[in-house]
């Protein structure tokens, strides 16, 4: 069945400037169900002459009864468009805009606490079930194939590397998750490890860390408690020098939890297989699931 | 972005955070001036965008003005090297003349916001004076950290906890109080990375001083700040990193590398340099192109590689998922040709536009080694440094 989205994600996406439009168009290629388009000042105008647009999320919704949110609009704007969208009730927000202030997500964070709304990002790639045809987000479609193995990471072109190890290994995915590379972010590796546990359609689990923070350590814990499923794993960063951040807001050696040897020592030791180069994923998992 | 300790302290002033009595001084005769206006000790501070200054000999007191013109002197115009700079150092350009302070007694006080409790959170310690990670190392009780509310901010309650818990004289815990809540709004107002004072001082008539401020910026947020994005220095920065910044490009120039790195994405950047470790070599740079560059910004990123005197390989990787291969491949190859570079580079390209992309590379009669994917390009790396010879 896979997770987050599916055949019945109803996609609103807001923000179609350049980039926004060339991914949207990726989107509808791919078979995501886009029902509606959000952008100031194109209200009565169609996207693509075919999906209405609207000025408000609001309006958007109601019309259309879209249930999933995905964003694109500049950083400076993404924590209205955020809120614009939680306050209209999308069950789903992914926010793929890089470069939003961490205080604005910090703001955000503390204002979904108490909401229904699932988000992921900011600064992710977003998500994406083969089998079901369904993209919210820009991993790209042509790399994917439909499988059994669910793929999460805090990164979005190592996801891409991961799931092309993976395909190269004849292995499949149920759904890929980039839960982006911000330090403060919607939804984290145990969040989407509980899904993946839950699901059906998964049988094994690739996780992707980098440096920064503690959540992979975090992750281990829940692991070790409810994760029955194999978990395969790569933490980036095992070159990358203290106190300097490796492009993601988030990716840097604050301290000794943030290092990768630290964060490979957790994770092995809650029985994830970690695999010592990037480029042994595939292999790790085809051993992983062939025995 | 960092700023000057005289950058910050303005911005404390502002806020009304107390500190010594300091003037930022840019010649020897500007410096003897203001020591005498101060009167008595005072302090010259190199201003140089690094830590350990007082190791490093940046910081000296003095007990004239005439001794403080001489110090000035001898640091102007020379490179300061700390444990936090390469070993070329920073240039020293100004100091700062700080009155000098009785000092009964020194801690720590920082605001960071911590990702995973989602908030910024104040740490403060009675080790003033101490480097923060060794005092968490060994004596993580001396570690107090206390959360902001992100709708609500530091409440005047929480500010006196902390104030209590660093068991400063009865006197001083109005001022204290009042100086934690008001760095709180520092942080907060300024969208700031990082405030830290190192030490906050007690004096021998219990007045509560910011001694050493430290303030790093968000760059993310710059753009709602006009006025902090002026303070930037960039002579305090590596010159390639300068170019990168200006380009809005992700780069960190690495010590000691010969093998050039130009990835799209931040993770898979670092996942390259560690399969060129991996390969037997370090990375003579991080550096993502981002999603979305245009050719103007991917000449600019290869011609920043190639102009690394310490380059010797570059190391290609792309996974295209916002980028098109096409457009990067026109810029490699546009850049490659500007710069006549000779030195060797190895290519994996995936995703949109892959196989145009690799086309155009392949037509392009420049020294490149087409490889399917990270794995390849792992091998084709350590078989072309063996080529190559010599050693990191």
């Amino acid at each position: 069945m896979a997770i987050l989205v599916g055949s019945d994600t109803r996609l609103l996406i807001q923000g179609l400037g350049r980039d926004g439009s060339f991914q949207a168009n990726r989107t509808r290629a791919y078979g995501t169900n886009m029902v509606a388009a959000v952008h100031p000042g194109r209200d009565g105008q169609k996207f693509e002459d075919e999906v209405p647009y609207f000025s408000t999320v609001a309006k958007a919704v109601e019309e259309t009864g879209a249930n999933t949110g995905l964003i694109f609009v500049p950083a400076p704007f993404a924590m209205d468009a955020i809120i614009e969208q939680v306050d209209a009730g999308l069950e789903l927000v992914v926010c793929v805009t890089e470069g939003v202030p961490v205080l604005d997500m910090v703001k955000v964070m503390a204002y979904i606490k108490d909401k229904p709304t699932r988000l992921i990002g900011s600064n992710c790639p977003g998500v994406l079930s083969p089998a079901s045809k369904a993209k919210v987000g820009i991993i790209p479609g042509n790399i994917v194939q439909p499988g059994n193995v669910g793929v999460v990471s805090r990164s979005g072109t190592l996801t891409y590397e991961a799931i092309a190890q993976l395909v190269q290994y004849g292995m499949g995915q149920s759904t890929c998750v980039g839960i982006g590379g911000d330090p403060v972010h919607g939804t984290t590796f145990t969040d989407v490890l509980e899904l993946f546990q839950a699901d059906d359609e998964t049988e094994a689990i690739v996780l992707i860390g980098e440096i920064g923070g503690i959540r992979e350590q975090l992750a281990a814990d829940y692991i070790k408690q409810h994760v029955t499923k194999p978990v395969v794993a790569a933490i980036a960063g095992n070159s990358a020098p203290a106190g300097k951040r490796m492009g993601h807001a988030g990716a840097i050696i604050t301290g000794k939890a943030a290092l990768a040897s630290e964060k490979n020592k957790a994770l092995a030791e809650a029985g994830v297989h970690v695999v010592e180069s990037p480029t042994l994923i595939g292999a790790k998992m085809k051993e992983v699931l062939g025995s | 972005m960092n700023i000057h300790e005289y950058q910050a302290k303005a911005i404390l002033d502002k806020f009304g955070v107390p500190t010594p009595r300091a003037e930022v001084a840019s010649t020897p005769a500007e410096a003897k001036e203001i020591a005498s206006r101060i009167g008595g000790r005072v302090v010259v501070k190199a201003q140089v965008h690094a830590g350990g200054r007082g190791k490093a000999g940046g910081v000296k007191l003095v007990d004239s003005p005439a001794m403080a013109e001489e110090v000035t002197a001898s640091l102007l115009g020379t490179r300061l090297v700390t444990k936090q700079t390469g070993a070329a150092g920073v240039p020293i350009e100004k100091v700062m003349i700080a009155e000098a302070l009785d000092i009964k007694d020194e801690l720590y006080i920082s605001i960071v916001v911590d990702g995973d409790i989602g908030a910024p959170v104040v740490m403060a310690s009675t080790e003033g004076g101490m480097d923060i990670e060794e005092v968490a190392e060994s004596t993580p009780e001396k570690i107090f950290r206390v959360a902001g509310d992100p709708l609500i901010g530091l409440t005047t309650y929480r500010a006196r906890d902390i104030a209590l818990a660093l068991g400063v004289p009865d006197k001083s815990v109005r001022a204290t109080t009042k100086l934690i809540t008001d760095l709180y709004q520092v942080f907060v107002e300024n969208d700031c990375s990082l405030v830290e004072i190192n030490p906050l001082v007690i004096t021998e008539d219990d007045q509560v001083f910011a001694l050493d401020v430290k303030i790093n910026l968000e760059d993310d947020a710059l753009f709602r700040h006009p006025e902090l994005a002026g303070l930037r220095d960039s002579n305090q920065q590596d010159p390639l990193e300068q170019r990168a910044d200006k380009a809005g490009l992700a780069y960190v120039k690495l010590d000691g590398g010969r093998v050039g790195c130009m990835v799209n994405g931040a993770g898979l950047a670092m996942a390259t340099m560690d399969i060129t470790k991996a390969a037997g070599a370090d990375p003579a740079n991080f550096l993502d192109i981002g999603g979305s560059a245009d050719q103007a910004r991917i000449e600019e990123a290869f011609k920043i590689i190639v102009d690394d005197t310490d380059v010797e390989i570059i190391l290609i990787n792309l996974f295209a998922g916002i980028a098109r291969s096409d457009v990067v491949a026109q810029g490699i190859v546009s850049a490659a040709k500007e710069t006549k570079t000779a030195v060797p580079m190895v290519v994996a390209m995936r995703g949109t536009n892959a196989a145009e992309g690799i086309q155009i590379l392949a037509d392009s009669g420049l020294n490149i080694t087409g490889v399917p994917d990270l794995a390849g390009a792992a091998v084709v790396l350590k078989a072309k440094l063996l080529e190559l010879g010599g050693s990191n």
